[in-house]
């Protein structure tokens, strides 16, 4: 069964083991292009949750919006609240969000170029107030997490490989000593033996650390085997959502998002019935 | 085989060093070559002359590049205010000269007013701290995103305003720095060397120490505290600093208010050497030949390019000066700033633009 969940629908999850909720925000750039058009989703604690989606379906713009690095680029949240750890977190700067736990690794990367990868991932730790010793244990668990990031701690993060500043990130994030993390694109211009390794890392940080994740991800048949639960995003709306093994065995999402077909191949014709009821329905 | 013949001769006038290496070896060879066709004409008088004096009075030489040394460490300084702020907040500010003559003023104003001068230093401080947070507050934070043009536009604002400001609260008279009570040496040393005498100011010997005191203890304010990495992070990437929570508005007041510091810092050493008035403010535009030098954003090529340019304009007018009538200080600096752009637009020492492909 299908649950095509529309705009507007209530937020089911309890708030005691949701981490983060959104409920039908609207964001809207440079005051006149609106973005996002209402969307509402749920983190449960100690979930992975995956946020799936075409180009320009407004996966980076929702992390974004929870992050509030948007305001950075002429973005603001218009309509909705945004709910973290059980506290309204919309006006909040990104700065403070960090310091409650929340803190995205954003789309490419972006490690500091010119820094070296320990100093990277000591920047990630910029907000955090219990002192050096503190600090300097958690970066000694984060080159266990990560060993290629300590063979590689002293070179520039600007050299390093694709895979390796992906790593760089997410270890800065983790130094923030985050509750959750926004991760966008984790698997954007890297290999795909890469790929799976990233993922096996989110997983690994999940289960021990006991981190959530908000995972914004085009490589659906990747996300949605780490994660327990998945949105699909078209033109700034949740146009499904659901357990990601249901979504997986999903006909449509198969067709659309997996591109396999079961059975015998469908004719043209169907595909455009389909989209438009699609199209119609959201 | 032919693909052998067939690759490209490596092009060696491609780099950027051969290419200059072959021009200044080629003026050189003109030079020598000229000065022996005539001995007494132009081409003497410029290649060949200016040599032999020095050869002949290096006491005067010696002179000669301590002065540009000790004005070159003043530029310097007023470099590494402009680079410290460009670097943190991508906004070239035009107002780090004016800062310095109003640094100086408020802490003479201050000390005329009867405040005694270590509690008037302080509180120049105190001054400049309130003055980077207004400029976060007032000017930077609601320009953020503006593109760049708008921010440099504000900084001649900012100019304008401490100008006025400056001139309503102190007044415009030219004053005299405090040396004395900050315990400044004064006179000079003579040095017996090279048949001659030199002769040092103590008060340039002082400025020399103090400022590279200070670029040694802001170097490592910068590689080793938390607010130093956080400071070269947000200069890599306001985006990812923001991203990990940096708070961009607390560094833009740290790092102006560092800026005002270093602007105090020159102020007094430069006031102790001439006067302080506003015509201080012509002196710091010299900054800009010495960060086109440097590059924009290298506090290593805001140092060296400092002493280039207050060496090679002492030089430039000692020796060339005379030939076409003296006043080759005023310009001489830009005119090296132009030969730079032409070869090595991102200075000696410019950021290195790191691209994965």
């Amino acid at each position: 069964m299908s649950s095509l969940v529309l705009e507007n629908s209530p937020a089911a999850a309890a708030a005691t083991d949701t981490i983060l909720s959104l409920n039908n925000i609207e964001v809207i750039y440079d005051h006149v292009i609106l973005v996002l058009k209402g969307v509402s989703l749920q983190v449960p604690r100690k979930g992975i949750v995956a946020i799936l989606g075409a180009n320009g379906a407004g996966k980076t713009t929702t992390l974004k919006a929870i992050s509030n690095l948007l305001k950075a680029e002429r973005g603001e949240v218009t309509k909705g609240s945004i709910v973290f750890n059980g506290e309204r977190v919309d006006k909040m700067s990104p700065n403070e969000l960090v310091r409650r736990g929340c803190i995205q690794v954003m789309e490419g990367r972006h490690c500091f170029g010119h820094l070296s990868i320990e100093e990277n991932l000591l920047t990630g730790a910029f907000t955090r107030r219990d002192g050096n010793a503190a600090i300097r244990r958690d970066l000694e668990k984060i080159y266990e997490l990560f060993p290629r990031l300590k063979q590689r701690r002293g070179s520039q993060a600007g050299y390093t490989s694709g895979g390796e500043q992906q790593m760089c990130a997410i270890g800065r994030a983790m130094m923030s000593k985050p509750k959750m993390i926004l991760l966008d694109e984790p698997s954007m211009g890297l290999a795909p033996q890469i790929v799976e390794e990233i993922f096996e890392i989110v997983r690994r940080l999940n289960d021990q650390e006991g981190v959530s994740f908000l995972v914004a991800e085009q490589n659906t048949n990747m996300a949605l085997r780490y994660a327990t639960y998945g949105y699909i995003m078209e033109t700034g709306r949740v146009v499904m959502d659901g357990e990601a093994k249901m979504l997986r065995e999903n006909e449509d999402v198969k067709e659309f998002y997996l591109g396999v077909a079961e059975g015998a191949k469908k004719s043209f014709r169907e595909v455009k019935s389909y989209k438009r009821r699609k199209r119609w329905l959201s | 085989m032919s693909d052998v013949a067939a690759q490209p001769a490596p092009n060696l006038l491609a780099k950027g060093w051969v290419k200059s290496g072959l021009i200044v070896a080629a003026l050189v060879v003109a030079a020598i070559v000229g000065a022996r066709l005539d001995p007494s004409g132009t081409i003497h008088a410029i290649f060949v002359d200016p040599f032999n004096q020095m050869a002949q009075a290096p006491d005067l030489l010696v002179q000669t590049i301590w002065e540009g040394l000790v004005s070159g460490v003043l530029y310097a300084l007023i470099a590494l205010g402009f680079v410290l702020i460009f670097k943190a907040s991508g906004v070239f500010n035009f107002a780090q000269g004016i800062m310095v003559v109003f640094a100086a003023l408020t802490l003479v104003g201050l000390y005329e007013k009867g405040v005694p001068a270590f509690i008037a230093v302080i509180l120049t401080l105190g001054v400049m701290f309130v003055l980077a947070a207004t400029i976060e507050r007032v000017v930077l934070r609601p320009l953020v995103n503006q593109p760049d043009i708008i921010l440099f536009m504000a900084t001649f604002g900012i100019t304008y305003f401490l100008i006025g400001f400056g001139e309503s609260v102190f007044g415009g008279n030219p004053k005299q720095m405090i040396t004395e009570q900050l315990f400044l040496p004064k006179g000079a040393i003579d040095l017996k060397m090279l048949g001659g005498i030199v002769s040092l100011q103590k008060i340039d010997i002082a400025a020399a120490i103090i400022a590279s005191l200070m670029i040694a203890v802001l170097g490592l304010f910068f590689q080793y505290t938390r607010i130093g990495r956080a400071l070269r992070a947000v200069a890599d990437s306001h985006k990812a600093a923001l991203s990990v929570g940096i708070s961009l508005n607390q560094i833009w007041v740290i790092v102006w208010f560092t800026a005002g510091i270093v602007a105090l810092i020159t102020g007094i050493m430069w006031g102790a050497r001439s006067d302080v008035s506003f015509a201080l403010e012509i002196v710091a535009l010299k900054a800009l030949p010495v960060l086109i030098l440097g590059g924009f954003t290298s506090i290593p090529g805001a140092i060296v390019g400092g002493l280039i340019i207050g060496i090679g304009e002492k030089l430039g007018e000692f020796y060339w000066g005379p030939l076409i009538g003296g006043g080759i200080e005023s310009w001489l600096a830009y005119f090296i700033a132009l030969g730079f752009l032409l070869f090595r637009p991102q200075g000696l020492f410019g950021d290195k633009i790191i691209e994965r492909i």
